[in-house]
């Protein structure tokens, strides 16, 4: 850690000359642009910037207003479709759905942050150190992360299904009266696409994590082993504290995959009967299913408020590099 | 462990290999009795129309991937390159703006897509497929363009934060020196800083390619003919259609993934440093 503050100190002090030089810098800049220039560059902005407002922010702000009506997409919202609090009210108590599908977001976050993203990086660990096959190996693990989560969806299938899947003709349960209902079963079928999702999630995490990997001095490595490390210790004490901004990265990039999670639950049995996710309640609630505009939004500005954690911190992080 | 991961995918293109009858005889587990053969590749080739579906796919992706380059590079270069007040403050909407959960704006963005009057200006057809200017409904709801839009617009918000930190790298004076020589601004970042970022924008089109390709979300919800769906979402269908028949099933799901798989294959170098590019620099 010391290492990390001795470094901060010399580039703070090249900062202060560095500004005045902008001050200058942007004064000449700001004579070279025309008129016509000055358009098109707000043009080049403002187009895209619009799209984004309108479509990505416009919404997000929407869903927030109308959490608090019980406007069902019909007819124009007046002053008497504000319920206050209500549908709220009703989430956290009355509907019944709302509690498992937040549990099993968490326990997806969980599963991910403890065993998938770990695996991930052990896997750039070991990958890491030259040895014979790297590349082959790093193709396999990587080869899920291009697939669509529909397909890895029913590449699991074919290994769950209770009778005809792998699993259960491998373990000989496929005739027997125990049949293990993988993904049928709401106490496991979580477990079970979870196990799906690894598949994938593991080698984006690996592949993110050997790129930070890659970008570590070697010399750090080398003073480690002349001081006698060993191969542990020089992880944890020397490759893991440099790493701190990958590390924040892979932890972001877990969480939002954790929030995001849809795609899979949704083919494996539409949400349902123990696959329940904030992000299916959203939309069967709102569009699929019944169109509680006011309710699913409630349910969304609560996916929002958690998403916002890793986002800041993403944005805390990553936005001091782009200053 | 290669082989554990390989296992899933490997099993999937044994059963594909199965005849239906054979399976239903002797179960998954167990030598195949009749051989292998390619009648349910043949079979949900032309039951299930495959190939209609990858062109409805590509319809979406190729004007996507390349829009979605045009606007964030736009926005990058002029975020890099010039110092205004509020660079940061639109690299950040653009930036956090992607890494929303989609469920968190889908019911308003419904309604925008279900209430956006658009200009029925006929149709381009080719063979049985028709392609709508700009939509045969009068709405962005149900509509190719309607797709490719929030492609577009979600996508540029990682493209943008992604190409933004490779053009800082880029030195200022490039554009100053240009400014004086009298290019306007426009050529500039179509003739002096596109090419120069040619590999960054080789990596994010791999990377976008896959994202659009393997998207299901946005098509479930804004389509709804099934003749427009993407080859992910129809894939969802086949199951409903051909339920029992999980051969048929692995034989369409691995066609599906056929293209991304090439391009990996060919791009690795590009698929991988997209990936890496963002958060390494970060």
């Amino acid at each position: 850690m010391a290492n990390t503050t001795t470094s901060a100190a010399p580039a703070r002090t090249q900062k202060a000359p560095e500004a005045g030089a902008l001050v200058a810098r942007r004064k000449r800049r700001y004579t070279l642009l025309t008129r016509h220039d000055k358009i098109l560059l707000a043009l080049m902005v403002g187009v895209p910037l619009t799209l984004d407002v309108l479509l990505i922010w416009g919404p997000t702000l929407a869903s927030v207003a109308l959490s608090f009506t019980n406007w069902q997409n019909i007819g124009p919202i007046t002053g008497k479709n504000f319920v206050g609090l209500k549908n709220y009210q009703f989430m956290f108590t009355g509907y019944t759905l709302f509690w498992p599908a937040f549990i099993h977001n968490l326990i997806w976050l969980a599963w991910l942050t403890l065993i998938a993203t770990p695996l991930g990086m052990f896997f750039a660990v070991l990958l890491d150190r030259e040895m014979r096959g790297t590349r082959i190996y790093q193709s396999v693990f990587f080869l899920p992360v291009v697939l669509s989560l529909v397909v890895v969806g029913f590449i699991w299938d074919l290994q769950f299904a209770p009778t005809d899947g792998f699993i259960n003709n491998a373990l000989g349960t496929a005739k027997s009266a125990n049949l293990i209902d993988w993904l049928g079963n709401p106490r496991i079928n979580l477990f079970s696409i979870l196990i799906a999702t690894s598949w994938r999630h593991i080698g984006y995490i690996m592949i993110l994590y050997l790129a930070g990997l890659k970008s570590v001095d070697p010399s750090l490595r080398e003073a480690a082993r002349v001081d006698g490390a060993t191969e542990v210790q020089t992880f944890f004490r020397v490759v893991l504290p440099v790493m701190a901004p990958i590390n924040v990265i892979i932890v972001v990039v877990t969480a939002i995959e954790a929030l995001r999670a849809f795609d899979i639950a949704f083919i494996i049995n539409q949400g349902k009967n123990g696959l329940e996710l904030l992000s299916i309640l959203i939309y069967n609630n709102s569009i699929s299913e019944a169109s509680l505009v006011g309710f699913g939004s409630a349910i969304a500005v609560i996916l929002l408020l958690i998403s916002l954690v890793p986002i800041v911190a993403f944005l805390s992080r990553v936005m001091r590099t782009l200053a | 462990m290669t082989a554990l991961w390989l296992f899933p995918l490997f099993w999937a293109v044994y059963a594909s290999l199965r005849p239906y009858g054979d399976t239903v005889l002797h179960g998954y587990l167990s030598w195949p009795a009749n051989g292998l053969s390619f009648i349910n590749y043949q079979n949900v080739w032309t039951q299930a129309e495959i190939p209609y579906y990858y062109i409805n796919t590509l319809v979406i992706v190729i004007p996507g991937v390349i829009l979605t380059l045009l606007l964030a590079s736009m926005v990058a270069f002029c975020c890099t390159q010039f110092s205004w007040k509020f660079n940061l403050v639109v690299l950040m909407l653009f930036t956090a703006g992607n890494l929303l959960p989609p469920q968190v704006i889908i019911v308003p963005l419904y309604w925008v897509y279900l209430n956006t009057p658009i200009a029925n200006l006929g149709s381009i057809d080719i063979g049985n497929f028709s392609f709508a200017i700009f939509s045969d409904n009068n709405l962005l709801y149900d509509q190719y363009i309607g797709i490719i839009l929030i492609h577009v617009v979600f996508q540029t918000g990682f493209a943008t934060f992604v190409l933004a930190n490779y053009m800082k790298t880029i030195t200022k004076e490039i554009t100053e020196s240009a400014l004086v020589d009298g290019a306007n601004v426009f050529r500039i970042w179509w003739n002096v800083i596109l090419p120069l970022c040619r590999p960054a924008l080789a990596a994010m089109a791999t990377l976008l390619f896959t994202f659009m390709y393997n998207d299901f979300f946005w098509a479930l919800v804004l389509l709804k003919s099934s003749y427009k769906r993407p080859i992910t979402t129809a894939l969802n269908n086949l199951q409903g259609e051909f339920l029992i028949n999980n051969n048929l099933i692995a034989a369409g799901a691995l066609l599906a993934c056929i293209p991304p798989i090439v391009v990996y294959i060919l791009l690795q170098k590009q698929f991988v440093a997209g990936l890496t590019l963002g958060s390494t620099k970060g």
